[in-house]
């Protein structure tokens, strides 16, 4: 393996790392906000916060991870995409303020306030939207070299349906990973009522994910098909994501195992969140930038992987002890404490 | 004709969002450590007054971390947004502590989320305090790798830069740069200073108010006794400093003292006025101080603005901003000697309104010298955004919506400033000391049975 796929293998993993717990967090924040409205937060409120309280900091650094180690490992994105994201991650960074504090403001302040709630749920399923389009911008054609500069067709990329589908994906996604998981989280609580209602929704928003995924692909042959192509050299792994779908869903429907089924749904994603990844290889940017040409030099490299191990030390055995304090203490779980 | 300007806004800009992280920043990077010492006291002592003072820091402090997380997410982007070609160079060299910094903000998350829904789950006190010192040890942390980044951009080393191509790059040296020992030296003690007299300040205001609860002059005596202890070491950081410039920027030094001829026996400018030949007027000028402050010796040789090419010269109005930050370090340190002494002694006019008042605008004086101290800091590496490599004109995003994202954020941050301060008021008025205490049936003594 060359240092330049070390480097993009770790960035991926923590992206996906990010996928995985933002959703749970933004889903769990419109369902809050939806439950509201609908005259059910009685049932369900509870579950989300115990949950949500002691982590959502730690979401936001898995963010700020990526990021960063994207710069660090490939320097030349903060020029191009630097350049050309200026206003869709502006965007997503106001988003993200708003919800964070917010989040913190109605927690830990003033208690329950319909306003904060109800803007808390719809940045979560705004955050989503505008952090996916980074991933549709990276698939080409919606950005010129200008005088040396590259410069974002906004047109091009509002009218697009290639855009919106990925749009789609991202929202559906996050409210079936996040229904899934706080399934899991109720019935581990002992909360039926919440399972149960939390339950329908994640049944509902399966084949939403199901079907929005399809759609992109199709899409895909029509809007880059270098991509298209080496997609289909890895069906096999979009298969095997497939059947992990279909082990999740049959525990759910089952009404047992909700923990192997949010098991199976984390292995579809990443089955599927890689094979993409893998078949974007070597672009990070279509047809502009390569991970081999933007990467930093072997020194630089050599010292980041060396801290990111050093640092993964300090950082696994933190987050277990913060694992078995909130999300595997049954007693914290259910309440008692 | 009014005309866009991509390096104006963008200067704009990370000029707003650092000026307004730096003050949750700061906040998060001292407080953590004081509700520590309040907690330790309290653990000490056997005193629940403490242990409640450290939960009530804690409380407001939730509120702050907050806002200093997603302002912090805004500028970490921005970076790359603002200065996509200062990123793309400096990148490649200075990564590794803006790395190092994202595992610092990890631990500390981690920890808080940890403290703070573990109040009452040990039945030893002890071990719940040995829970916030990864927190404290995470926010100085990442403060420390922050500062590394911004003193390499001061005094840039460990590459070779040969027609736009870097070669012989060594992360290492370029951590370890000149700007580094004093600059990482004085951020830190200035933050723990600053929190010291936020929160002397809060509890003066209650004194004031005429609340003459013990809880209030515990809390008071503890952050101001800290408070002397971290301005005295800021003050010496600080004058470090001074001589860090003298050595390797004497440019900035330069500016901030108006001092045009190179000279020995060279005075100290407080205040004053230039004309148009750059002559200083209406000053007070205190004999040989500047040769002391950059050398420790009256005969010592400054260098003047004169002997640096006229563009590479900074702005001359960071001589107020200079003079601003050391007479209200001066002014801060005064107070807290004068209360010290004062305790020591019995003396009365501690208790009395107007030396109160006084305690009660340390604190917003501390973060004015803060704001204060870094746009000096800043200002005065101009015109250089990497000094001697890279111009700030240069550096800029070449995008054409900067002003647009200007507005946008500041009226997020207004909203953010309201927000946080009307949220933490509301916080606690509705939920008083007072009450607080008699839940907890505490009598005035405050030492727990
Ligand atoms: C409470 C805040 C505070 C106070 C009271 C002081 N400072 Fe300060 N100063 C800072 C807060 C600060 C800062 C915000 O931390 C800066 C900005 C950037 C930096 O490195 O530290 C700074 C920078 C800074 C620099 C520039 C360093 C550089 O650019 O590398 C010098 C020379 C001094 N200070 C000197 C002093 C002296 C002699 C003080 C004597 C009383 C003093 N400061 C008080
Ligand atoms: C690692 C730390 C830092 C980095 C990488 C950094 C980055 C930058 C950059 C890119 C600029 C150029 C823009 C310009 O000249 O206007 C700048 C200037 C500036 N920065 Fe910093 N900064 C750091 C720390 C801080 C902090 C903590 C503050 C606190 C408020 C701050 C305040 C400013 C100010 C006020 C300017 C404007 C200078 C001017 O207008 O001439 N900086 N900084
Ligand atoms: C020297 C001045 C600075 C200090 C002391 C400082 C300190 C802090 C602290 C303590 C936090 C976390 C708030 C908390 O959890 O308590 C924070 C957040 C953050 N800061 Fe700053 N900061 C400074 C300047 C900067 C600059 C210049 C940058 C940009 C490179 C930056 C990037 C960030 C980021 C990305 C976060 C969010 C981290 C997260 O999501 O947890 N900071 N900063």
């Amino acid at each position: 393996m060359t240092l330049e796929v070390v480097g993009i293998s770790v960035l991926w993993l923590f992206l996906f790392g990010y996928i995985i717990v933002a959703s749970i967090d933004f889903g769990a924040g419109f369902f809050s906000a939806y439950s509201e409205m609908a005259n059910k937060k009685h049932i369900i409120h509870k579950i989300i916060q115990r949950y949500l309280s002691p982590v959502w900091e730690v979401t936001n650094v898995f963010l700020v991870f990526f990021f960063v180690g994207m710069v660090g490992f490939f320097p030349k994105t903060a020029y191009y995409y630097g350049t050309i994201l200026l206003v869709p991650a502006s965007i997503s960074i106001i988003l993200l303020a708003i919800r964070g504090s917010y989040y913190a403001f109605n927690t830990y302040g003033i208690k329950d306030n319909k306003a904060y709630t109800f803007l808390y749920g719809m940045t979560g399923v705004f955050i989503p939207a505008s952090l996916s389009i980074v991933l549709v911008i990276s698939e080409g054609g919606f950005v010129r070299i200008d005088g040396g500069e590259p410069v974002l067709l906004y047109k091009q990329l509002f009218v697009s349906p290639f855009t919106w589908s990925v749009v789609l994906l991202s929202l559906t996604s996050v409210l079936y990973i996040s229904a899934n998981f706080l399934t899991y989280y109720a019935n581990e609580a002992g909360d039926l009522q919440a399972r149960d209602l939390l339950r329908k929704y994640a049944l509902i928003w399966s084949g939403p994910t199901i079907l929005s995924a399809l759609v992109i692909i199709y899409q895909l042959k029509h809007h880059n098909v270098e991509h298209y192509e080496k997609m289909l050299d890895l069906s096999w792994m979009f298969v095997v994501s497939f059947v992990f779908f279909l082990l999740s869903l049959y525990s759910l429907i089952k009404k047992r195992y909700f923990g192997w089924s949010f098991i199976s749904l984390v292995l579809q994603y990443a089955f599927a969140f890689y094979a993409y990844g893998i078949s974007h290889y070597p672009y990070l940017l279509y047809p502009y930038l390569t991970i081999y040409d933007s990467f930093t030099n072997r020194t630089m490299a050599v010292a980041l992987i060396t801290a990111f191990i050093a640092g993964l030390f300090l950082l696994v055995p933190s987050l277990v002890l913060l694992l078995k304090l909130f999300l595997f203490d049954k007693k914290y779980v259910k309440g008692q404490v | 004709m009014w005309t866009y300007d991509s390096v104006l806004f963008s200067r704009l800009l990370t000029e707003l969002t650092l000026a307004f992280h730096i003050i949750y920043a700061t906040i998060g990077v001292g407080v953590p450590l004081m509700i520590a010492i309040a907690q330790w006291v309290g653990i000490r002592k056997n005193d629940e007054h403490y242990i409640l003072l450290a939960r009530r820091w804690t409380r407001g402090f939730v509120i702050t971390v907050a806002v200093g997380v997603v302002t912090g997410t805004a500028i970490g982007l921005q970076l790359s947004l603002l200065w996509p070609n200062f990123m793309n160079l400096a990148g490649q060299v200075i990564s590794l502590p803006l790395f190092m910094e994202t595992f610092a903000f990890f631990f500390e998350a981690i920890f808080l989320g940890i403290y703070l829904y573990t109040w009452d789950r040990f039945n030893d006190q002890k071990k719940h305090f040995l829970l916030l010192i990864p927190v404290a040890i995470g926010s100085s942390a990442s403060a420390f790798f922050i500062t590394i980044v911004n003193a390499f951009m001061n005094t840039p080393q460990g590459f070779e830069l040969k027609d736009g191509v870097i070669t012989n790059i060594q992360p290492l040296v370029a951590m370890f740069n000149p700007a580094m020992p004093t600059k990482v030296a004085h951020v830190l003690t200035t933050a723990y200073m600053t929190s010291a007299f936020v929160l002397a300040s809060i509890a003066a205001y209650h004194l004031l108010k005429g609340n003459r609860h013990l809880y209030h002059k515990k809390a008071l005596h503890l952050t101001m006794k800290s408070a002397l202890i971290f301005s005295l070491a800021s003050i010496v950081a600080g004058d470090l400093s001074g001589k860090f410039l003298a050595e390797y920027q004497p440019e900035k030094l330069a500016a901030a003292e108006w001092h045009f001829e190179t000279s020995t026996y060279a005075p100290l400018v407080l205040f004053g006025t230039l004309n148009e030949n750059n002559e200083v007027e209406n000053a007070i000028k205190i004999p040989y101080a500047l040769s002391i402050l950059a050398h420790n010796r009256p005969s010592a040789e400054v260098k003047g603005l004169n002997d640096i090419p006229k563009d590479e010269r900074p702005p001359l109005y960071i001589h107020y901003l200079f003079n601003a930050m050391v007479l209200i370090g001066i002014w801060l340190t005064v107070i807290a000697a004068l209360y010290w002494a004062a305790m020591k002694k019995g003396l009365a006019f501690v208790t009395k309104k107007f030396f109160i008042m006084q305690l009660v605008l340390s604190g917003p004086l501390a973060m004015l010298a803060i704001e204060i101290g870094w746009f000096f800091a800043e200002v005065g590496r101009q015109p250089w955004i990497l000094r001697g490599y890279m111009k700030t004109a240069e550096a800029a995003t070449s995008s054409a919506h900067v002003d647009t994202m200007l507005v946008v954020f500041s009226l997020l941050y207004l909203v953010l400033a309201f927000v946080s301060v009307a949220v933490l008021i509301k916080m606690f008025r509705n939920n008083p000391v007072e009450r607080e205490l008699q839940e907890r049936a505490l009598d005035q003594g405050g030492v727990s049975s």
